[in-house]
């Protein structure tokens, strides 16, 4: 049993208040045969300066420290490519530092931008990542991906991460899906959903229409997962500017105030021992008693149903900034859809439902901009970018991605930006006869959670409007 | 060919240094990347490596299962708050107290007691992987034992609760991970796989 102690369970404090800025996306796509690392990240750069209406050389005169996440070295083939990328940028002689947590590259680089400006270390930080995964062939690509577990217990055994993720997958499954053809078809809904609003957003690299029937019928990657449940290898890149008051205020007129926490577990799922569960702000030890009961195979947490790291990041963050409810306090959310399976774990870790309840966040249509079942907003809208799935999975970008499109909703400059026809065709695109503005109405306060592998690392990102603070909020 | 010729790479320790002898890397030329246009857009950098990489004190475990041994390890450290956890994968020191573990023998529990807590089968397999396909992932549960192991199945169809049994690649060892798998119980000798044993 693992416990913890109070130190440890302390709230995360900074020094002072923090603000987003701005932030920037390049286009994202599966191979940019012709395109260098270092074009995407310009391309994110020169958007966050042109959402504030800065050139990229005033903005960047702000900027005293640098954050770059960049996961695999060994994809790129180029050891200290943050210096490289660093020097492009023309950010030389500022400090800059790698940041390198898996699937939650994007969310950690925040972090540590963040926690940098809070020190009043810097007035003002960049967050940059990118992914660059067209540089082998795929099955090299998923050796190299086998190369984040442990290369002595797990990755010998077939060079393959989905393997060791998926054992997890089969145990919700079995356990909380109760193995239903209803559950199997609400894990493919998740898919539409998020193929079919990356046709909306011209960043996106999957947009597609399709159905439940669609996704049942693609290849089985590892049963019951097939490929529409899965999230896209990428290559792009996207950035975050933060500030303190003063200098987010110079810079532009309507900066959010940012909160970040970071969680962690077992680089391998096999590791994790028992443990009482961590309550968040809306649950009560009560409600899990009988959870074995009615889940046979659930009374083990976080066994290899629930990410610990995943609940441990949301158990700091929703304290700092005062939330009570994620489903009341937040207006949207952008989660880390790795497998549609995954994604309903995490409505669970961070608290949106209960353990086990997970799957009625996407029945209820609350997960949807607009309710299918009532035609009114839906209450927590869920990953209108696409998420992973539909909109791009380049690892050390993508926690910055879900905060981006998190911010854009609240700056109320999402429909602007994803419906400018003239950045359709910078991509090479047309934008779609039936776009649709996605803008979360009156959007006030958003989430970002930012995930790697089997759960290794988990960071939660919330973004507060400040005339919209809560109640107890640091 | 010259390639022919070049004596398989092998590695001693000599005075706590590692001896390499014979070929470790091969300089394959690159090629260019021509675009639809005809127009370079860039180039191949083949590359063949290989690493030395130590196990330190987990070499005992890598050892064993060559030999048809399953080991774990235990905190004894009477003053740790998980004094008598058994871990599986093995761990050189205790995650709570951080005291050298003591290494337990755990094969006639596993033999007795282990069974399936989830799996995953896959066709799906990464570059230089080595199992048969489709890979039968699954992750054990062993009485006593406070985590819960990942390997993968050789005889039989892996269902969560299933009892099953340690097989090992005791006749020509990778001393990998790999040399460990599991059977369904009762499965007999006669389906094992070429170079595992009980």
């Amino acid at each position: 049993m693992i416990k913890f102690s109070k130190e440890q369970l302390k709230i995360p404090k900074m020094m002072r208040p923090v603000y987003l800025v701005t932030a920037g996306e390049s286009e994202f796509r599966r191979a940019f045969p012709e395109k260098r690392t270092e074009e995407l990240c310009v391309d994110a750069m020169n958007m966050a300066a042109e959402l504030i209406g800065m050139s990229p050389a005033e903005m960047k005169s702000y900027i005293h420290s640098c954050y770059y996440g960049h996961f695999a070295d060994h994809f790129g083939d180029q050891l200290l490519g943050e210096a490289l990328i660093h020097d492009r940028l023309g950010l030389d002689p500022l400090g800059n530092v790698g940041v390198k947590t898996g699937g939650a590259t994007g969310g950690s680089t925040l972090w540590e931008a963040v926690k940098t400006v809070a020190s009043g270390y810097s007035d003002c930080a960049l967050a940059m990542g990118w992914e660059r995964m067209d540089e082998v062939p795929t099955d090299e690509g998923n050796h190299l991906i086998s190369c984040a577990a442990d290369k002595d217990w797990e990755t010998p055994l077939g060079h393959i991460y989905t393997g060791y993720y998926a054992v997890m997958a089969q145990k919700y499954w079995q356990v909380f899906g109760k193995s239903e053809p209803s559950f199997r078809r609400t894990m493919a809904e998740i898919s539409v959903k998020n193929h079919g609003y990356a046709c909306h957003n011209p960043f996106a690299q999957s947009p597609m229409k399709i159905t439940v029937e669609d996704v049942l019928k693609s290849p089985i990657v590892a049963n019951p997962l097939r490929a529409l449940d899965a999230c896209l290898m990428s290559v792009g890149a996207a950035c975050c500017i933060v500030a303190d008051e003063k200098t987010a205020y110079k810079m532009c007129k309507n900066p959010l105030l940012v909160y970040v926490a970071a969680g962690s577990h077992t680089l391998r799922a096999g590791d994790r021992r028992d443990m009482e569960i961590p309550l968040l702000p809306n649950e009560k030890a009560s409600q899990y008693k009988d959870l074995e009961k009615r889940f046979p195979g659930a009374g083990r947490y976080p066994g290899f149903t629930g990410f610990l790291g995943a609940r441990m990041c949301a158990y700091y963050a929703y304290r700092m900034a005062g939330v009570k409810d994620p489903n009341v306090d937040f207006d949207l959310v952008e989660l880390h859809d790795a497998f549609t399976i995954s994604d309903i774990q995490t409505y669970e870790d961070i608290g949106i439902r209960p353990y086990g309840e997970g799957r009625t966040y996407v029945e209820s249509g609350d997960c949807y901009h607009t309710n299918p079942h009532t035609g009114k907003p839906g209450q927590l809208p869920a990953n209108i970018s696409g998420g992973l799935i539909g909109c791009m999975h380049a690892v050390g970008a993508t926690g910055l991605m879900q905060v981006a499109e998190v911010a854009l909703h609240l700056w109320n400059k999402h429909g602007k930006i994803h419906g400018d026809a003239k950045r359709w065709k910078s991509f090479g695109k047309t934008k779609p006869k039936d776009w649709k503005d996605l803008q979360v109405k009156g959007a006030k306060r958003g989430l970002a959670i930012s995930h790697a592998g089997v759960g290794s690392h988990v960071t939660a990102t919330i973004l507060v409007h400040p005339d919209h603070q809560l109640k107890g909020g640091k | 060919m010259a390639d022919a010729k070049k004596k398989a790479p092998s590695v001693k320790v000599v005075n706590n240094r590692y001896k390499v002898k014979g070929s470790f890397h091969e300089a394959t030329p690159n090629a260019p990347i021509i675009n639809e246009k005809g127009k370079l857009c860039g180039v191949t950098n083949p590359r063949s490596m290989t690493y030395l990489h130590s196990y330190g004190k987990d070499a005992p475990f890598f050892e064993g299962i060559a030999k048809g041994i399953l080991r774990g390890t235990r905190c004894d450290n009477p003053k740790c708050e998980s004094k008598g956890s058994i871990y599986l994968p093995y761990r050189i020191f205790c995650p709570d107290c951080l005291k050298e573990m003591k290494i337990v023998d755990l094969t006639k529990v596993a033999k007795k007691t282990a069974k399936i807590h989830t799996f995953m089968i896959t066709e799906r397999t990464g570059a230089f992987n080595t199992l048969g396909i489709p890979i039968k992932f699954i992750n054990i549960e062993i009485d006593g034992v406070v985590t819960i192991l990942m390997s993968y199945v050789v005889a039989g169809e892996p269902e969560i609760g299933k009892r099953v049994v340690p097989v090992f690649r005791t006749k020509n060892p990778t001393y990998t991970i790999t040399d460990l798998a599991w059977v369904l119980e009762g499965t007999p000798a006669s389906k094992l796989p070429k170079g595992f044993t009980f």
